[in-house]
């Protein structure tokens, strides 16, 4: 039985008089990857900001170790939960090392601003990035995918052992997407680091985490092993997406195909006795980790 | 021993923290400059006295006369504007870093405005216009700049906040209680009598003229409590410097850490407005030369104090010597020298690129 590190109880956020995420239940596993998944505006970010303490509970609750979070005190929580929001802003000038250094802000006081930790924490975040050769770079001088390893140092840097990540491939290039989800598996594995992300990419979504959560609206409309999650009538329902499920032949995990309407109607004559049939290609394959 | 930040420790006791050569080396050669710009700025005048007599007056010797224009005429100005210059340098600093946009410091944003109308407004009422003395003058003007620096920073805050605060739009809503806070001390020079409104005037440009020990005391207390709790902060600061997620994500109290931090920089613009008048620039450049030479991303405090200190302290001599007889107000030395620099920045704003 594996520990709950992260949980939502009944949990309700939104902006102004609008709600988000309403009576949201779900529970983050010790050492797992969970990608949420959903469609824009489905209440994703929403979820992971309150996860992260940044948005207040309307309703519900979410329980960090056992703990209300917004029970805990900020800096408590900062040592155990870091978070990368979407588009983290620093100023011009700043380099990567000045960067990095701000993630042991938690574990600082006004009378202890820099200790031998700290100095350790950031060269063995840097490393784990491969960043150490970039440090004196100024982070508006690199490119997308150094900036995201960047920030993502800074994360490490903070020496939790859970990361929320919201969108971590945005605006990057296949190969740079490619090249940060790799990053955050070898945390995972290698690091034990428990980890929820925001995705876009199915795909990859499904390649990279071992439980998917779907929303619409605000609520989760299925979770689980990306093979149970990634199915066409779930593609349907959550994405309004008409898709087809096939195998990914390089890591055996479900691999999205959508269909345009023009696709649909060639398809459809070609088979005009025999409509695409919802065939599922889901041979159950165990989830990689 | 230097690591993978590019800086060294210092250790003090229990007391340690990031030590970087360049911010120090400008704090220190700084310094040197400012004892120096100070001690000529007392030397020089209509009667001259030699640099080296001026440091025997300072360490307690010279002759009577000499001691007097020292200690009584010159020190007191010089040194009222070398803290006024401090202030207003450590004020921008923090303004600057929390809205993380060059154009964000007390006098954009209307805390420097704010409170030259409170102490304008306390001139006025009181009857003698710019010649305010007595208690009047040593609790009331400060009191009442204090007053109208806190309202308007508040003002700018509160109208400037969208679930949270972004630079430019503070800056935006800053220009417009500028405006405001200029227009209504306008207005009070219209309801006062016209031959006390032009010393007025020259109030609000900013100006050193006839400043006393009573004009020191005040900023220099403020300076003594406040950069030490300003240097505290710094390490906030650098928190602060990041979007609000960010910041929150470091387990940053974010109002409260925000609060405190421009709470003390309006205090600190606004002591500094109450002593001089609201000297144009000097908490706009200052941070930024001093960036500059330190090369650190965000203003450094003490650099900034050094090198504002520095800009009002050569500023005012200039002031002084520089067109014979006439002697102009610092204010308008400083507004000089600073408008081309403001141009400048506005221009190259536009190309805001970050992620």
């Amino acid at each position: 039985m594996t520990a709950v590190r992260l949980q939502t109880q009944s949990l309700s956020v939104g902006y102004g008089e609008r709600l988000v995420v309403s009576d949201l239940d779900l529970d983050v596993l010790a050492g797992s990857v969970t990608a949420v998944i959903g469609p824009n505006g489905c209440g994703k970010s929403t979820l992971l900001r309150a996860l992260g303490r940044l948005l207040p509970a309307r309703a519900g609750a979410v329980v960090l170790d056992g703990k209300r979070i917004d029970r805990t005190p900020t800096r408590e929580v900062a040592k155990v939960l870091a978070m990368l929001p979407q588009s983290p802003q620093a100023p011009e000038g700043l380099t990567v090392a000045e960067l990095v250094a701000r993630g042991r802000h938690p574990h600082q006081a006004w009378y202890r601003q820099w200790s031998p930790d700290d100095e350790e924490a950031v060269t063995a975040a840097l490393k784990m990035t491969g960043m150490a050769e970039l440090s004196e770079r100024t982070v508006d001088e690199l490119s997308g995918g150094q900036r995201q390893r960047a920030w993502i140092s800074m994360a490490l840097a903070q020496g939790t052992d859970l990361l929320l990540l919201d969108e971590p491939t945005t605006y990057l290039d296949l190969a740079h997407q490619i090249d940060v989800l790799d990053l955050v598996q070898r945390l995972h594995r290698e690091h034990g680091r428990t980890v929820v992300m925001v995705l876009h990419d199915l795909n990859l979504a499904a390649r990279y985490a071992e439980r998917l959560v779907a929303m619409k609206d605000g609520r989760i409309v299925v979770e689980g092993p990306p093979a149970d999650v990634l199915t066409e009538p779930n593609l349907l329902e959550v994405f309004g997406l008409d898709a087809r499920v096939v195998t990914d032949p390089v890591a055996g995990t479900p691999l999205v195909i959508p269909i345009g309407h023009l696709e649909r109607a060639a398809f459809d004559e070609s088979h005009a006795k025999r409509p695409m049939q919802t065939r599922r290609e889901r041979r159950t394959h165990p989830p990689r980790t | 021993m230097t690591g993978s930040t590019g800086s060294t420790g210092f250790r003090l006791g229990p007391v340690s923290g990031p030590l970087r050569w360049r911010p120090f080396v400008v704090v220190v050669v700084g310094l040197g400059l400012l004892v120096l710009a100070a001690a000529v700025s007392v030397a020089r005048g209509d009667f001259p006295i030699p640099l080296g007599q001026v440091f025997d007056v300072l360490l307690g010797g010279g002759q009577r006369g000499q001691r007097f224009i020292v200690l009584d005429l010159r020190l007191p100005r010089a040194l009222t504007g070398l803290f006024v210059g401090a202030a207003l340098g450590v004020a921008g600093a923090v303004f600057q870093s929390i809205a993380r946009n060059p154009l964000a410091s007390p006098d954009i944003l209307g805390v420097t405005w704010g409170a030259g109308a409170g102490a304008v407004s306390v001139i006025t009422f009181a009857g003698t216009l710019g010649a305010v003395d007595g208690t009047m003058a040593r609790v009331g003007v400060p009191l009442a700049s204090l007053a109208g620096g806190l309202l308007a920073g508040l003002l700018v805050y509160g109208l400037a906040w969208r679930r949270g605060i972004e630079g430019f739009r503070l800056v935006l809503v800053g220009i417009g209680i500028s405006a405001v806070a200029g227009n209504f001390t306008h207005y009070l020079l219209t309801v006062g009598d016209v031959t006390d409104a032009a010393r007025v005037m020259v109030w609000i440009t900013g100006s050193l003229n006839g400043r006393g020990w009573e004009h020191v005391v005040p900023v220099g207390l403020a300076l003594a409590l406040l950069i030490p709790a300003a240097l505290v902060g710094t390490r906030l600061l650098g928190a602060l410097q990041f979007d609000d997620d960010t910041v929150r994500g470091l387990g940053v109290r974010l109002n409260g850490a925000r609060s405190v931090m421009l709470l003390l920089a309006v205090v600190l613009a606004a002591v500094a407005t109450a002593a001089a008048g609201p000297v144009a620039f000097v908490a706009l450049a200052s941070p930024q030369i001093a960036l500059r030479l330190a090369g650190t991303a965000t203003p450094p405090l003490l650099g900034s104090a050094v090198v504002g200190g520095l800009l009002v302290v050569v500023s005012d001599l200039v002031a002084r010597l520089a067109f014979g007889g006439f002697e102009l107000p610092v204010g308008v030395v400083t507004a000089v020298l600073g408008a081309p620099y403001l141009m400048y920045l506005l221009v190259r704003s536009r190309r805001e690129a970050r992620v």
